[in-house]
C-alpha cells in the first residue's frame, strides 16, 4: 500500500474511532464523582485493617498484590529480553575495549556538568533508598524509588564518567539483585500459602499506623520490589550505554 | 469531562503517529503517547471532586480522598509501559543493525 493511500485509510479510521471513542464518553461516570464501593472502601480497608497510611502503595502491596507479583515478572522479562537482545551481537568488540577507549578520547562533557552529576550522585541514592522504604507511609514505594536508585546510574553517566559507568555496574551483581528482588517478593506470596490461608495473605504483624514497619508484609514487598527495580532498570539502561559506547567507537 | 475527551485526544494523537511514523524511535514513542491516554482515563475516572491524596500521613482518617485503587492500576500501567518500551528499543537497535535502516516502510520484508 502506498504512504498516501495508507495516509487516507488511517485518518477516516481516526476520524471514525474518534466519533466512537467521543460517543463513549458520554457514558462515563460523571467527572469527579467515583462510582462504585471501591474508591471509598479501599481506604478505609487500607489504614484501619492493615494500619497502611499511604492507601495507594497498600493496594499495589496487599488488595492488588497478586497482580503485582506478575508485573514484578514482567519487569523481571522485560530486562532479560532487552539484556538479550542487546548482547546477540558482541562481534563488535568487547564492551571494555570501547569504554577504555571512550575514556581514552577524554571527557566530552563541561566541567559544570561534571561536578553537578558527581554531586547530585550522592543525595540521589538516598532519596531512592528514603523512597523504597517509606513506601507505606508517605507517597512513593518500590517502584518508584527503585527508577530514582537506577537514575544515579544515568547521572554518572551523564557526567561523562563513562568509565566510571562501567565499574561501578559489576553485571554479574546486577543480574544477582534483579532475580533476588523477585524471588524475594514470590516468596513472600508463598509465604502467604504457608503461614496464612492464601496466596499473598498478609501474614505479618501489622505494627502501628504511621510507624516505619506498619502494613505487615507491605513494607517487605516494596523493598523486594525496590530491589528488583533498581537492578532491571540498571540493567536495561546499562545495555543501552554500552551500545552506544560500541557504535561511538565504530563511527570514529 | 474535558479530562475524558484529553484521553481520546491522546490516543488519536499517538494512533496517528504510529499511522505515519517514518522511524522505528518515533513509533515506539508515539506507541508511548498512545499509552499516556490510559493514564489520563485512569485517573480521570477515580477524581473526586474536593478530594484529598489518599494518604493519611497528616490528614484526618475520614477525609474524603480520591479513589486510590485507579491510582494503583496506573502504576501497573507506567510499569508495564516502560518495559514494553525497553524492548522495543531494544528490538529496533538490532532491526538498525540487521538492515542497515529505522524506516519501518524499508523493513516490509520479513528475513531470516
Amino acid at each position: 500500500m502506498s504512504a498516501r493511500a495508507r495516509l487516507v485509510l488511517g485518518l477516516g479510521s481516526l476520524a471514525g474511532l474518534g466519533a466512537l471513542l467521543v460517543w463513549a464518553v458520554g457514558g462515563l461516570p460523571d467527572f469527579g464523582h467515583p462510582r462504585g464501593p471501591y474508591a471509598d472502601l479501599a481506604p478505609r480497608i487500607m489504614l484501619d485493617e492493615r494500619h497502611v497510611a499511604n492507601a495507594v502503595t497498600g493496594i499495589t502491596f496487599d488488595l492488588r498484590g497478586f497482580d503485582t507479583l506478575g508485573e514484578e515478572l514482567i519487569l523481571f522479562v522485560a530486562a532479560l529480553g532487552a539484556a538479550v537482545l542487546l548482547r546477540a551481537l558482541r562481534t563488535e568488540g568487547t564492551i571494555e575495549a570501547a569504554a577504555a577507549y571512550e575514556e581514552r578520547r577524554g571527557p566530552g562533557t563541561a566541567d559544570a556538568l561534571r561536578a553537578l552529576g558527581a554531586v547530585l550522585v550522592g543525595p540521589t541514592l538516598l532519596l531512592g533508598i528514603y523512597v523504597v522504604v517509606h513506601g507505606a507511609l508517605t507517597p512513593g514505594g518500590g517502584f518508584q524509588g527503585g527508577v530514582l536508585l537506577a537514575g544515579a546510574l544515568l547521572l554518572v553517566y551523564a557526567a561523562g564518567q563513562v568509565a566510571a559507568v562501567e565499574r561501578v555496574r559489576p553485571v554479574s551483581l546486577v543480574e544477582v539483585a534483579d532475580a533476588l528482588g523477585a524471588a524475594a517478593y514470590t516468596l513472600v506470596a508463598l509465604a502467604g500459602l504457608v503461614f496464612g490461608v492464601a496466596v499473598m495473605d498478609n501474614v505479618l504483624p501489622y505494627g502501628t499506623t504511621g510507624s516505619l514497619l506498619s502494613g505487615g508484609t507491605v513494607p517487605v514487598l516494596s523493598v523486594a520490589v525496590g530491589v528488583e527495580v533498581t537492578a532491571g532498570v540498571t540493567l536495561i539502561l546499562s545495555e543501552f550505554v554500552d551500545q552506544m559506547l560500541l557504535r561511538s567507537r565504530r563511527e570514529d | 469531562m474535558l479530562a475524558y475527551l484529553v484521553a481520546v485526544w491522546l490516543l488519536l494523537a499517538g494512533l496517528y503517529g504510529v499511522i505515519t511514523s517514518r522511524h522505528l524511535v518515533h513509533l515506539v514513542l508515539c506507541l508511548g503517547v498512545m499509552q499516556a491516554s490510559t493514564y489520563v482515563l485512569l485517573l480521570a475516572i477515580g477524581w473526586r471532586d474536593g478530594g484529598a491524596a489518599p494518604i493519611y500521613a497528616d490528614i484526618p482518617p475520614n477525609t474524603p480522598v480520591v479513589d486510590p485503587v485507579v491510582q494503583a492500576l496506573t502504576l501497573t500501567d507506567v510499569v508495564v509501559e516502560a518495559t514494553v518500551v525497553a524492548v522495543l528499543l531494544a528490538l529496533t537497535v538490532q532491526a538498525h543493525k540487521r538492515f542497515g535502516t529505522s524506516d519501518p516502510d524499508a523493513l516490509g520484508a520479513l528475513r531470516g
